[in-house]
């Protein structure tokens, strides 16, 4: 089970969290023209990366934020978490 | 009255305390401190069970978690459990423990009959003999091997007993406290850090329980006692006995298994039988020593053969002789001290060892001692059916590939020692990529993946100076590392009798014209005639190999037969070891029962149970609960003998003349304020809110981004920036984290914040007829006339004294309003809508009978908004706005979603107005349809409609509306019914919705 350092509360349960997917993916702005390949991509399509991930959690049972957790996807080792707000590198 | 096999004086059992039990519903005595496995053998008992497959008598072979052989089902205080490990489960009075996998009985089995047969069970006999006919399968074959499968037998009992979990955290966790552990433990305490020191025996101590060592000049066990002693008078130590860590996960998070209350006589109520902890740590020393491999001979699972050092730990743990004519069969030294041991208690003892004339410390003290020692020589058989009486034995040849000679000595027990393997598993499950130690023919912990280290035995590290030296400087320098602090302790001297190098021989060939059986693995009954013949059929991964022959697979786990497997294969291949590799260990390192597992999460526990405050009050008027999310809900208040259906159809119907009154508590509610609320409601909602004035309620439809339904519910505008959200009460919670992520994520510049209020509030809805004329009583003051308080408006009202908030909004289709109050008034509130309510036949209504109102009235719920149906497809398209955008929208132009022959809802009648039509059915166009048959779509929601008291259904069916008029086929082929149904609106009742609005 992991041990995910949540920006707001301290290193806490993965218990505690849920996932919520690739940190890089934008959603298009509201009202702009996109096209169907363009939405699709957004909507349904995801890379599966072998090593390093940059993802959303969301401290579920805690403070309820969304954060960003840097993951390796093979080792499961964090490298780095941070506010939705802030880079990570 | 004595145990036959019990030596005097000798042992840590308590001879004062005598312990009755039954083995096979025969009674027998042993002592506290005895395991199942002692006490049996020191009555002589030695059959205890039957093989896997060949039904081969088996007996003791270990004493401890290594053992094969002995699982026994065990019944006491009400509970059975299979598959326990008899050298594992200490003797309580009365415990009732019986042999598995046989009968009529273990004397006498009649699946023995393999065993005659075995050229007809080779490896892999299941895949090649079930394989065909196809037929045979499911009538013949499957239940066959259901039957022969498993060894004990599951309780289909509840258990009653109280098993729980534990969190804990520390800087260092220390898993087994033999000489490595404590030195680990005692050094780490010592600086300071948080140490967790735990050992699966009933006594710590490890190795030096049994071994003639000293250490600062105390016996192994005295100064185990001391550091022991010590280690528990510190506060930032805690230390477990019968505690197994058997998993190691994650971030170091590892997981274990305590006995707490199966040693324990008369435990109270709230000790728990067993617990299981998640200890979360930031270092590992693992100290989990090593276990002794065999070496495999003809009829090497005879009862009676036992590794040496179990024999050993039989004799001076608990006074135990396994045999009084022991013939000791070794290719190292370690043996020898078993041999020494039987000789100081008066036992005379045959050596024999395959090495060819050596010399060490303890050979030449087995000389002194006059034991007899023959070199170069290998046990070939063991003869005897159900105990070993004898020993065909052999000098090997140079090459150790046959023999010079043969004879026949008698023995009534084989000590067997192949040399020993450190116990990598749970090292090898953080991670650690072990490397294969020549010089030990085993492998080792090598590269780290986690803060984990392996001290002592478990490191491939067998002498004692090394293991106390390397655990005081691992325990230091690992705690120092957590605290900070260095701390220097003298490491203590010790004693110990040095060891010669062991032989590499561990499979004793078959002589010319001999075929007996050599067992790799004893539980799943793999000989090495299996292995050779797995690689012959072409097998060459281990995993493969593991898989086909079934070798490591059973609940042992392979612990003593894993290596000896992995030699053979090395051996046929022409490879060496560390190419052929290892297979995956994975946790439990021993079993663990599915009672620990589950802890406190049974029955009510399972989940929480969300009760309104209402609950009390439906609870005394006979009210059946459904379980509605997490919440308890009324299905119906029962009156008299009333089925389900008569209860839904008499407070439905109430509601459609009178009024009825239904808790609302538990719909999902949300309370949203912000200067952006209206723009925010704008974009997650797929139709307008930036116009919805102060004081009214809108419904409102949810989508995902895919475009498909996510929730509906009615937001109302208290004040300005204050929004009161309602959601369905299975999404409520979904949608929290849905806004949630929107509002952080996608447009973190929106100042909103969002919050649930759902326990905050109790709810009731007054719907019919006759509510405007209750609410009228309820709220004298207001005004609650059709212009005084139109459809969709809010006000918060004063009721009784408690402010609250009410809302004309309709679910049923009728005029309806709900009250909303403080949760701790919703009792006062229920209370007196019910009193005042009797003057307008009030009845409080419950699931049922509101799915049947809103079903009727065509409001779609949960079981159309499946994940599956975009707005069009409920024939909500005016839910839709063409002028902005929202969460979802994109999506909804998409070629598939405005294509026409899309499914979508409808209303069905059964044609003979009085078949109920099961939900799920599927719809054909034909009657006689065959399979596979063109599915047109499936009923999602049923009710007995109360207006037109007849059946009605909604469905979602391609081509929608254009199928009214139509006859279709609801089949339900597992119901084995077949209606046919006429397809009508789904706004079966007040299509045009006059009623809310009346």
């Amino acid at each position: 089970m992991l041990h995910i350092k949540c920006p707001y509360c301290g290193l806490r349960s993965q218990k505690e969290f849920s996932y919520g997917g690739d940190a890089n993916v934008k959603r298009p702005k509201l009202n702009a023209e996109v096209t169907d390949k363009e939405w699709d991509d957004f909507v349904y399509m995801r890379k599966s990366p072998k090593g390093h991930h940059l993802e959303l959690w969301h401290h579920t049972s805690g403070c309820r934020q969304w954060i960003k957790v840097k993951r390796d996807t093979i080792t499961h080792e964090i490298y780095q978490t941070a506010k939705i707000e802030e880079q990570i590198s | 009255m004595t145990n036959p096999y019990r030596l005097e004086n000798v042992g840590f059992i308590n001879r004062d305390k005598k312990i009755s039990f039954k083995f096979n519903g025969k009674e027998y005595f042993g002592f506290k401190g005895d395991t199942l496995a002692s006490a049996l053998l020191s009555n002589g008992i030695h059959l205890v069970g039957r093989s896997f497959k060949y039904h081969r008598p088996r007996g003791f072979f270990g004493a401890g978690v290594d053992e094969p052989n002995a699982k026994v089902q065990i019944e006491l205080n009400g509970y059975s459990e299979p598959n326990v490990n008899a050298t594992e489960i200490e003797l309580v009075e009365g415990i009732s423990a019986t042999s598995q996998n046989c009968w009529p009985s273990v004397n006498f089995d009649i699946g023995a009959i393999n065993n005659l047969l075995n050229r007809f069970f080779p490896a892999g006999f299941y895949y090649k003999t079930f394989m065909w006919p196809k037929s045979f399968w499911y009538k013949i074959y499957e239940p066959f091997i259901r039957k022969a499968a498993g060894l004990g037998v599951a309780s289909i009992e509840k258990d009653n007993e109280r098993y729980e979990h534990k969190y804990e955290y520390c800087d260092l966790l220390v898993t087994g406290s033999g000489p490595a552990g404590l030195a680990s433990a005692f050094s780490a305490a010592k600086s300071g850090a948080r140490v967790i020191l735990v050992e699966d025996k009933p006594m710590f101590g490890g190795s030096l329980l049994t071994d003639d060592v000293t250490i600062d000049n105390l016996s192994g066990k005295e100064w185990a006692n001391k550091i022991i002693s010590e280690l528990e008078s510190m506060p930032n130590v805690i230390t477990r006995k019968r505690s197994q860590v058997f998993g190691y996960y994650d971030h170091n998070m590892v997981a274990m298994f305590e006995r707490t209350g199966d040693h324990l006589n008369n435990k109270s109520k709230y000790t728990p039988r067993q617990r299981l902890w998640y200890i979360r740590a930031k270092e590992v020393i693992l100290s989990t020593g090593s276990i002794e491999r065999p070496i495999v001979f003809g009829n090497n699972d005879t009862p009676g053969i036992f590794l040496s050092s179990g024999a050993k730990e039989y004799l001076k743990l608990y006074g135990v002789l396994v045999g009084k004519k022991p013939l000791i069969f070794t290719n190292n030294d370690s043996a020898y001290e078993t041999a020494i041991e039987f000789k100081k208690n008066g036992i005379s003892p045959i050596i024999l060892d395959t090495r060819e004339n050596h010399e060490s410390d303890l050979i030449n003290e087995s000389k002194n001692l006059g034991i007899e020692i023959k070199f170069n020589y290998a046990v070939i058989a063991a003869h005897g059916y159900k105990k070993v009486n004898s020993a065909t034995i052999g000098k090997l040849n140079n090459s150790k590939t046959g023999f010079e000679n043969k004879e026949k000595i008698n023995c009534d027990c084989i000590c067997v020692s192949g040399f020993w393997t450190p116990s990598v598993h749970l090292a090898s499950q953080s991670g650690n990529k072990l490397k294969y130690d020549k010089d030990l023919d085993a492998f080792i912990p090598n590269v780290s993946k986690q803060n984990e280290v392996s001290v002592g035995a478990a490191n491939g590290t067998f002498n004692l100076k090394e293991t106390i030296k390397n655990g005081f400087q691992k325990g230091s320098s690992l705690s120092q590392k957590v605290t900070g602090k260095e701390v220097n302790l003298p490491v203590p001297q010790t004693n110990e009798k040095k060891h010669g190098k062991h032989d590499k021989f561990w499979c004793v060939p078959l002589p010319k014209g001999n075929n007996y059986k050599r067992f790799v693995d004893f539980q799943n009954d793999v000989a090495v005639s299996d292995i050779e013949l797995a690689l012959r059929e072409g097998y060459r991964s281990i995993e493969h190999v593991k898989r086909y022959t079934t070798l490591g697979m059973a609940t042992d786990q392979g612990k003593t037969s894993n290596l000896n497997g992995l030699q053979l294969v090395s051996n046929i291949e022409n490879k060496i070891v560390p190419e052929v590799g290892h297979t995956t260990f994975r946790p439990p390192f021993t079993p663990v029962t599915i009672g620990a597992i589950v802890g406190r999460e049974t029955g009510h526990h399972y989940m929480p149970t969300r009760k309104s405050p209402m609950h009390k009050w439906h609870k005394d008027n006979n009210a059946v609960f459904v379980d509605a999310g997490v919440w308890l809900r009324p299905r119906y208040y029962k009156v008299g003998n009333e089925t389900l259906q008569d209860a839904a159809k008499r407070e439905a119907e109430n509601v459609r003349k009178n009024v009825g009154v239904c808790d609302v508590t538990t719909l999902g509610k949300i309370d949203i304020k912000g200067p952006d609320s209206a723009e925010f409601l704008n974009r997650v909602y797929t139709n307008a809110w930036l116009k919805l004035p102060v004081g009214k309620a809108r419904y409102g439809l949810m989508l995902r981004e895919d475009g498909m339904l996510l929730d509906d519910g009615t937001t109302t505008r208290i004040s300005e920036n204050h929004y009161h959200m309602t959601t369905t009460t299975a999404q409520a919670a979904n949608v929290l984290t849905h806004l949630e992520y929107y509002l952080q994520v996608v447009w973190p510049e929106l100042k909103v914040n969002v919050v649930s209020s759902t326990e905050q509030w109790a709810g009731a809805a007054i719907a019919g007829p006759k509510s405007r004329d209750l609410l009228s009583k309820l709220l004298p003051t207001e005004d609650v006339t059709n212009d005084g308080f139109a459809f969709m408006h809010y006000k918060e009202v004063d009721f009784f004294g408690v402010k609250a908030r009410l809302f004309r909004i309709s679910f049923s289709g009728e005029l309806a309003y709900e009250i909303n109050v403080p949760s701790d008034s919703g009792l006062f509130l229920w209370e007196k809508i019910i009193e005042v309510g009797k003057n307008f036949n009030l009845q409080p209504y419950g699931t049922e009978a509101l799915s049947t109102l809103r079903i009727e009235m065509g409001h779609v719920a949960g079981p159309e908004l499946d994940g599956r149906t975009i707005p069009s497809d409920l024939s909500l398209d005016g839910m839709i706005s063409k002028k902005k955008d929202f969460i979802g929208k994109r999506s909804l132009s998409k070629k598939d979603f405005i294509k026409p022959e899309r499914q979508k809802i409808v209303g069905i009648v059964p044609v003979d107005k009085k078949t109920s039509i099961p939900e799920g059915s599927h719809l054909v166009d034909d009657k006689n349809f065959k399979l596979p048959a063109k599915k047109l779509g499936h009923v999602s929601s049923s009710c007995w409609s109360v207006e037109y008291n007849n059946p009605f259904s909604l469905a979602i069916v391609a081509g929608g509306k254009t199928m009214i008029g139509k006859k279709l086929f609801a089949v339900a082929p597992l119901k084995t019914s077949s209606i046919e149904v006429e397809v009508v609106s789904s706004h079966y009742v007040d299509p045009k919705g006059e009623r809310v609005r009346s």
